[in-house]
């Protein structure tokens, strides 16, 4: 979209340099907020790469980064394997829609977090409620994004379907599924940054790994929040690439059809 | 189907599943034979109990005077902000990594950062629950902004429009369904991030209630009851703020695009 | 030289009574079709007219199968119609074409009964006939407006049907465009001798194409008029003849002549 704006970089290159000025203006905010004294206890950005540095050299780093990927993994392709087919169901039947899009409405507000004391008393202390953390924080919007991608079909693709003699199961898989691809791509990237949100909550589960568990337990046992912040850098970070190599997903060439329209439709 | 058959439909047919897993539910408490998961009667009675004394309606006024606190804060903060990063494309770019490496950071990892600069209590929570609402109120209303037509502008600065004019009356008005979108969105996860705020830092609220309920006496039907309850006001919150897409002043936005 | 109508083969195709359709809305009930009654010889070109809003795509949509008619009746070959049939191709106007198949996979897209030499020999003729050679791989995306239409034409005709219905398939078009599809399209209709239904709103399109002009009036649709269009194709646009026809339905929809 081109827009006749009056401040425009001088050159592309400066145009390319403009993310990593706005970094390092955080960074540099942050260190100044920290030598200021603003808030006593809190690291400076140096003093929480230097604890990344220390996690690395102990081994912990690969370690929690491991154990929390691990976690997010299970809960979230869990939540994909129901939360999608379920979603589609819904959208499909009418009534079945009709009659459960309420119930979905009304369980979804439900803090993942509010759901610890049920994980606990089902599935005991440990990785399996972690997972189970993951699984229901993801779940419900992975469903609401396949009913919505669903209901976006255009009427003219179920028409042709219907008119190309197709019977239901075969205009579901020959229409339905293509169409609702990249809508659905959409909805899994950010159901996927939902799963990894919540991984913090699930790790307060007394297990004793990942990054959520390191950010509770530095503080716990010994304030130390340079460990804090390096676990929040390191979060916000995998973070960022998961959802990068997401996005690398819908641009693949069988799907960059859809590429425009879905574009439309995320909050970023 | 006719129209009034279809409202029935509408109504009848959520009650009737509704009804249907609470039989499920009932039926699957007997048959486990725990006394510890409650049966749905038991969460009616913990519900009234609730309300006997007094607590029903004063948690959730805690919880909700919470959420209103910290996302009208990110909406003051965040529609204004995101707006003027819309509006330079250059200070977007320069944002837009840090917007994208704090939005993954849960609300609950900032806790204890939040427990350092405001203490325990409810300036914390109000403070995570203004973090979570803020990037997705941010984000929409600099994607807004950003995605009006130039056709747009150029037709407002045609009319000799001033800068301010032409943020008024056309950047935002133009930008206003994709505000709207992440008002929506920022207060499902301000609800979802209040009950989480109050596990931790506060002593009232529903989220409270959930994580005391257990910890104190394993209430475990008080612990559903609280559940049932955020269920419900989030639900609530929900419609109220999707009427306020369908007010006709930004109803164009919300088309269906077929026909 | 084509025939004109009249010496086609006289037997009936498509015979529509006392068609009728009522569109139960929000507020009130909007009747948007009236009593129609028509018949269609196999082979014929016919042109339903009519301006935006009077119905004539609901009309078509009836005749395909995809709405059932509030009252009245549709039958061809002697058969009510029921539902949409494959024998009876619908043909959109460019969306209608699957955005994730390539040309080959959207003509392809009917022909899952044969055998693989048989639809590649099938699809490549397709290709060829409407002129998209060399484009098999492209997706619609990457296609012209023009030329998406094409690979939709090409889609509907792979599969031989008996009847084609457009419903304004070049409205997207730019007129010069638009212009080349009309001849595209009866060359193909003289090739291949289907019986074609075509929605427009446009005069000179339906007096250029047309064996016979089914006027509609505005909404509650009746048949105003039915022109017969002897000119034998290819037509001359600038004859006394064609100017007579045209001038003739400007008068009935109760145009002016002059801007």
């Amino acid at each position: 979209m081109s827009e006749k704006r009056s401040f425009r970089p001088r050159t592309r290159l400066a145009s390319r340099f403009l993310p990593f000025a706005g970094l390092a203006a955080l960074l540099l905010l942050w260190d100044l907020a920290i030598r200021l004294s603003l808030a006593p206890l809190l690291p400076g950005p140096l003093a929480v790469f230097r604890a990344i540095g220390e996690l690395a050299q102990k081994g912990f780093l690969v370690k929690h980064v491991v154990a929390s990927l691990f976690r997010v993994t299970w809960g979230y392709l869990l939540a994909v394997a129901i939360g999608v087919p379920l979603g589609i169901l819904l959208a499909w039947y009418r009534r079945g829609g009709l009659a459960f899009a309420p119930i979905v409405e009304m369980v979804r507000p439900i803090s993942a977090l509010a759901w610890i004391p049920l994980a606990i008393l089902w599935f005991g202390v440990g990785d399996l409620s972690s997972v189970f953390i993951i699984f229901i924080a993801s779940v419900l919007p992975l469903a609401v994004s396949a009913m919505s991608a669903v209901g976006n079909v255009s009427s003219i693709h179920w028409n042709a379907g219907r008119n190309f003699g197709l019977a239901p199961r075969q205009i579901a898989r020959r229409v339905l599924l293509p169409a609702i691809l990249p809508r659905l791509l959409v909805g899994l990237r950010l159901a996927l940054g939902i799963a990894w949100l919540v991984v913090v909550a699930a790790e307060m589960i007394a297990v004793n790994s990942g990054l959520g568990f390191l950010i509770i337990d530095a503080r716990n046992a010994g304030n130390r929040y340079d460990l804090v912040v390096a676990g929040m850098v390191l979060i916000g970070t995998i973070g960022v690439v998961l959802d990068a190599v997401m996005r690398r997903i819908e641009r693949l060439p069988g799907l960059r059809w859809g590429y425009a329209s879905a574009a439309a439709e995320e909050a970023a | 189907m006719t129209r009034p058959a279809r409202r029935v439909e509408a109504i009848l047919l959520p009650l009737a599943a509704g009804v249907l897993l609470v039989a499920a539910w009932h039926a699957a408490v007997r048959a486990t034979g725990t006394n510890v998961f409650p049966a749905p009667a038991a969460v009616a009675r913990g519900l009234a109990e609730l309300a006997r004394k007094g607590l029903l309606l004063r948690y959730s006024r805690d919880s909700l005077w919470r959420v209103a606190a910290g996302y009208g804060i990110a909406l003051a903060v965040g529609v204004p902000l995101g707006i003027l990063l819309g509006w330079r494309p250059g200070a977007a770019r320069a944002a837009n990594p840090v917007i994208q490496l704090l939005r993954p950071i849960s609300p609950l990892a900032w806790i204890p950062v939040a427990i350092v600069l405001f203490g325990i209590g409810n300036l914390a929570a109000i403070f995570l629950i203004f973090l979570a609402s803020l990037f997705p109120i941010l984000v929409s209303a600099m994607n807004g902004v950003r995605g009006v037509p130039a056709m747009y502008r150029d037709a407002g600065r045609n009319f000799g429009l001033s800068r301010g004019a032409l943020l008024s009356r056309v950047i935002f008005p133009a930008a206003l369904p994709e505000i709207l979108t992440g008002l929506r969105i920022a207060l499902g996860i301000a609800w979802i991030v209040v009950v989480a705020a109050e596990m931790i830092a506060v002593n009232s609220g529903l989220g409270y209630l959930v994580i005391d309920s257990r910890n104190a006496g394993k209430r475990y039907d008080l612990v559903v009851a609280a559940m049932l309850l955020i269920g419900l006001i989030g639900l609530v919150l929900n419609l109220l703020i999707a009427r306020v897409a369908r007010l006709r002043a930004v109803r164009w936005g919300f088309r269906q695009e077929e026909t | 030289m084509i025939p004109a109508a009249e010496s086609l083969p006289g037997r009936s195709k498509l015979a529509i009574r006392g068609l009728s359709m009522t569109f139960r809305g929000e507020l009130d009930d909007v009747r948007v079709l009236e009593d129609l009654a028509l018949d269609v010889r196999e082979g014929e070109f016919v042109c339903i007219l009519g301006p935006s809003g009077c119905g004539k795509s609901t009309l078509l949509n009836i005749v395909a199968g995809f709405l059932p008619p509030t009252a009245g009746s549709v039958r061809i070959d002697g058969e009510e119609v029921r539902g949409p049939d494959p024998r009876r191709i619908f043909v959109f106007q460019e969306r209608g074409v699957f955005p994730w198949l390539t040309v080959e996979g959207n003509i392809g897209f009917g022909l899952g009964r044969l055998s693989r030499t048989e639809r590649e020999r099938r699809v490549a003729h397709y290709v060829q006939l409407v002129g998209l050679k060399g484009f098999e791989k492209a997706y619609p995306h990457e296609l012209s407006g023009g030329m998406k239409q094409r690979a939709e034409v090409a889609r509907a005709l792979a599969v031989d049907p008996d009847m084609l219905y457009l419903d304004e398939p070049f409205g997207a078009l730019d007129s010069i465009t638009r212009l080349v599809m009309r001849g595209e399209l009866l060359r193909i209709w003289q090739t291949e001798k289907k019986t074609i239904l075509f929605v427009t709103h446009d005069i000179e399109e339906s007096v250029q194409l047309a064996d016979r002009v089914v006027v509609l009036s505005a909404r509650p649709a009746r048949i105003r008029r039915i022109v017969e269009i002897e000119l034998p194709h290819p037509r001359d646009l600038s004859s006394r003849r064609y100017l007579e026809l045209r001038d003739g339905i400007f008068e009935e929809i109760g145009l002016a002549h002059r801007i």
